[in-house]
């Protein structure tokens, strides 16, 4: 039993592993059989990932709750890689997060993340996170319902990782497999999280802007960017700056700009419900080197006026699709949506049309395992699965693609889930660093 | 909210209030009016907010002459305050489009209507973009049907901008495309008799529908990533 399982994650994983790592540099070049390779990378034999009795208290992980109770109903296990984070998170269809672990690729100042480099970083990680997650929940595989996984939209090389892992242990531990769209996994995450029934989703991240609402079956997108992301272009003004990537570079642009006094009129491009961001980009990179060469301003105030011009753009669009749809809530996720000026913003917006706000903070916006995990389980509980045939993955995936079958049918579980998870957020990221400590 | 219920009365009685302002209906020496006020947005930079505010007022105020001039049905102007930010045109008496196609989705579909509803808006779309005007919001809500006389008759030229380009007008096109299939996909494919009627219209169709085609392939094709 034990060499079948070794074989088939071997199959798996390292065909995937040496793919991504050999070429690359030379140093990283095993001297061991794939085999060996992976199994140097388990704190246990792989067989206890197959084996409920031994996966149940890993020595790494005796700190976890391994007795806590139980929930009801079906439990997923969800792998997200689609950008810079790898992350992989259990959950239960009730909306209850058992575990949520996440690792994220951070690469120096002034530079970005390379999708070969990205999907080194996550298949190294992906072992320790996944025995993180399944030990910080106190389940063993036997207890998973289905195995989750980003299918699109992505970074080609990142998606791969999570893909491919997840078909190995959908074969390992003979669970179905469900393929997500990590967009509506956002959503649906957002609306767990915070209870918001039907809002307009303003969804903004480094890959992604997009204001989308749900109707006749499918979450259909109103306005969107026509060129790049708005976290793409805050991220790529950040490596003008060389501001910091740890934790995000959304982030310290963010701080920076509480500084700022000055307000530079920048474009403002919005066309019809859609935004264009690339325009600002080119014109702020060479504002940037012109007026701090010459000391008209400093990048406080370029990092404020831009954050001001961005997020301007995005709550008039935003406004307009609550008034095309006269919806009155706004649910804002990504990663971008962690940014409380934006937030801030919206909530103005809001009250002056009488709706409200709901918005998550960092543990949620930002690309989690758990997110996948629930909406695959959503799927799974209405009868849809992915085939092993169909596990592919694509960078390319709409969110207006896929048929949100659960929305049609509303499940009334889904009206007690805050409270749920709220409770259980606390420790999820916290508890990162140990298994990732054991890795290296 | 003391000051917004002054405005209110100030104005007249609330009828709507879109994503850029606060419509009223009023009187205007005599005759039934809408008051158009965009409010300040405060959300906003105050610097970015007035820039906006102005541009949009004044851009309004001429495209809805201009489009008058081409001979596609608006408001009349009476007129434009720009310390209050108010413009003040005729009361149209009717229902919205919007309103109109979704009885349709709920009651069934009234083929002859929806055909008639087309052509009007393929035509009077034609019409602005052959004169080198882009609506920039073309929205179902945004197209009124007369009462009396089901004469179409486009408002809110807020976004509204001079154009001759064909890119400019095949996004016009699209945003409405996108409006049509997001709020009235249960009336079949309304797109399709508009642009019939648009062809019919317009003398640049050609262009213009093949750079529709290039902008569809944009919003479709786009990388989608994080």
């Amino acid at each position: 039993m034990g060499y079948w399982a070794d074989n088939i994650l071997g199959f798996f994983l390292g065909r995937e592993y040496f793919r991504l790592k050999g070429p690359i540099r030379s140093s990283f070049r095993p001297a061991f059989s794939p085999q060996l390779t992976l199994a140097s990378h388990l704190s246990c034999p792989l067989t206890s990932l197959q084996n409920p009795t031994v996966a149940a208290a890993p020595a790494a992980m005796t700190s976890s709750p391994a007795a806590r109770r139980r929930p009801p109903g079906p439990l997923a296990l969800g792998l997200e890689s689609s950008a810079n984070k790898i992350g992989i998170g259990v959950v239960s269809l009730s909306g209850e997060i058992l575990s949520n672990p996440r690792h994220t690729y951070v690469t120096p100042p002034g530079h970005g993340f390379l999708p070969r480099e990205t999907a080194h970083h996550h298949l190294a990680h992906l072992l320790p996170l996944l025995r993180a997650a399944l030990g910080e929940a106190g389940v063993t595989p036997a207890d998973l319902a289905c195995v989750c996984y980003t299918k699109g939209p992505g970074m080609g090389a990142p998606l791969q990782v999570a893909a491919a892992a997840a078909r190995a242990l959908s074969l390992l531990w003979g669970k179905p497999l469900v393929g997500v769209n990590h967009c509506v996994a956002h959503v649906e995450m957002g609306r767990a999280v915070t209870g918001a029934v039907d809002p307009v989703v303003l969804y903004v991240s480094g890959g992604n802007t997009q204001v989308i609402a749900y109707s006749e079956g499918r979450y259909r997108i109103f306005g969107e960017t026509i060129d790049i992301a708005v976290g793409n272009c805050l991220d790529r003004f950040a490596r003008v700056l060389e501001l910091s990537n740890d934790p995000s570079p959304g982030y310290n642009i963010e701080q920076l700009a509480k500084k700022g006094e000055k307000f530079i009129d920048l474009p403002y491009v919005v066309k019809g419900m859609d935004v264009s961001f690339s325009g600002i980009l080119s014109f702020i990179e060479a504002t940037a080197i012109e007026k701090l060469k010459n000391n008209e301003c400093t990048p406080a105030d370029l990092c404020y006026s831009l954050q001001e011009t961005l997020f301007a753009m995005l709550v008039e669009i935003t406004e307009r699709a609550m008034a095309h749809c006269d919806l009155k809530d706004v649910l804002i996720v990504g990663g971008v949506g962690c940014n409380e000026r934006l937030q801030e913003m919206m909530r103005i917006m809001c009250s002056e049309r009488g709706g409200r706000l709901f918005a998550t903070d960092d543990r949620y916006c930002i690309d989690n395992g758990a997110m996948i995990a629930y909406t695959g389980l959503l799927a799974y509980a209405h009868g849809m699965t992915t085939p092993l045939e169909e596990s592919t993955f694509t960078q390319r995936f709409r969110t207006d693609e896929v048929h949100a079958i659960w929305r049609e049918k509303e499940m009334p579980v889904l009206t007690n889930i805050r409270a749920h998870a709220m409770a259980e957020v606390s420790k999820d990221e916290a508890s990162v660093p140990t298994p990732i400590a054991v890795d290296s | 909210m003391d000051s917004t219920q002054e405005q209110q009365q100030d104005f007249g009685v609330l009828l709507k209030q879109g994503a850029e302002g606060r419509v009223f209906v009023s009187t205007f020496v005599g005759r039934k009016c809408v008051i158009k006020e965009r409010f300040s947005k405060k959300y906003r930079h105050p610097l970015l907010d007035s820039k906006l505010t102005l541009k949009r007022l004044n851009a309004e105020a001429r495209c809805m002459t201009k489009a008058r001039k081409l001979g596609v049905p608006t408001p009349v102007l009476y007129a434009v305050d720009p310390l209050l930010h108010t413009l003040t045109f005729e009361y149209v008496d009717g229902l919205s489009v919007k309103d109109i196609l979704l009885g349709f989705g709920s009651n069934g579909i009234n083929e002859e209507q929806l055909i008639d509803i087309a052509t009007q808006i393929g035509n009077a779309v034609g019409k602005l973009h052959d004169g080198g005007l882009v609506h920039g919001d073309l929205t179902t809500s945004n197209m009124i049907i007369k009462n009396n006389t089901n004469q179409l008759v486009l408002i809110d030229f807020g976004l509204s901008f001079i154009s001759t380009i064909p890119e400019d007008k095949a996004v016009d096109l699209y945003v409405l495309e996108r409006a049509l299939i997001s709020m009235h996909s249960s009336c079949g494919d309304v797109m399709e008799k508009i642009l019939t009627a648009y062809r019919k219209a317009s003398k640049q169709w050609c262009a213009t529908t093949n750079k529709l085609a290039q902008v569809r392939q944009r919003g479709r094709k786009r990388t989608m990533i994080g």
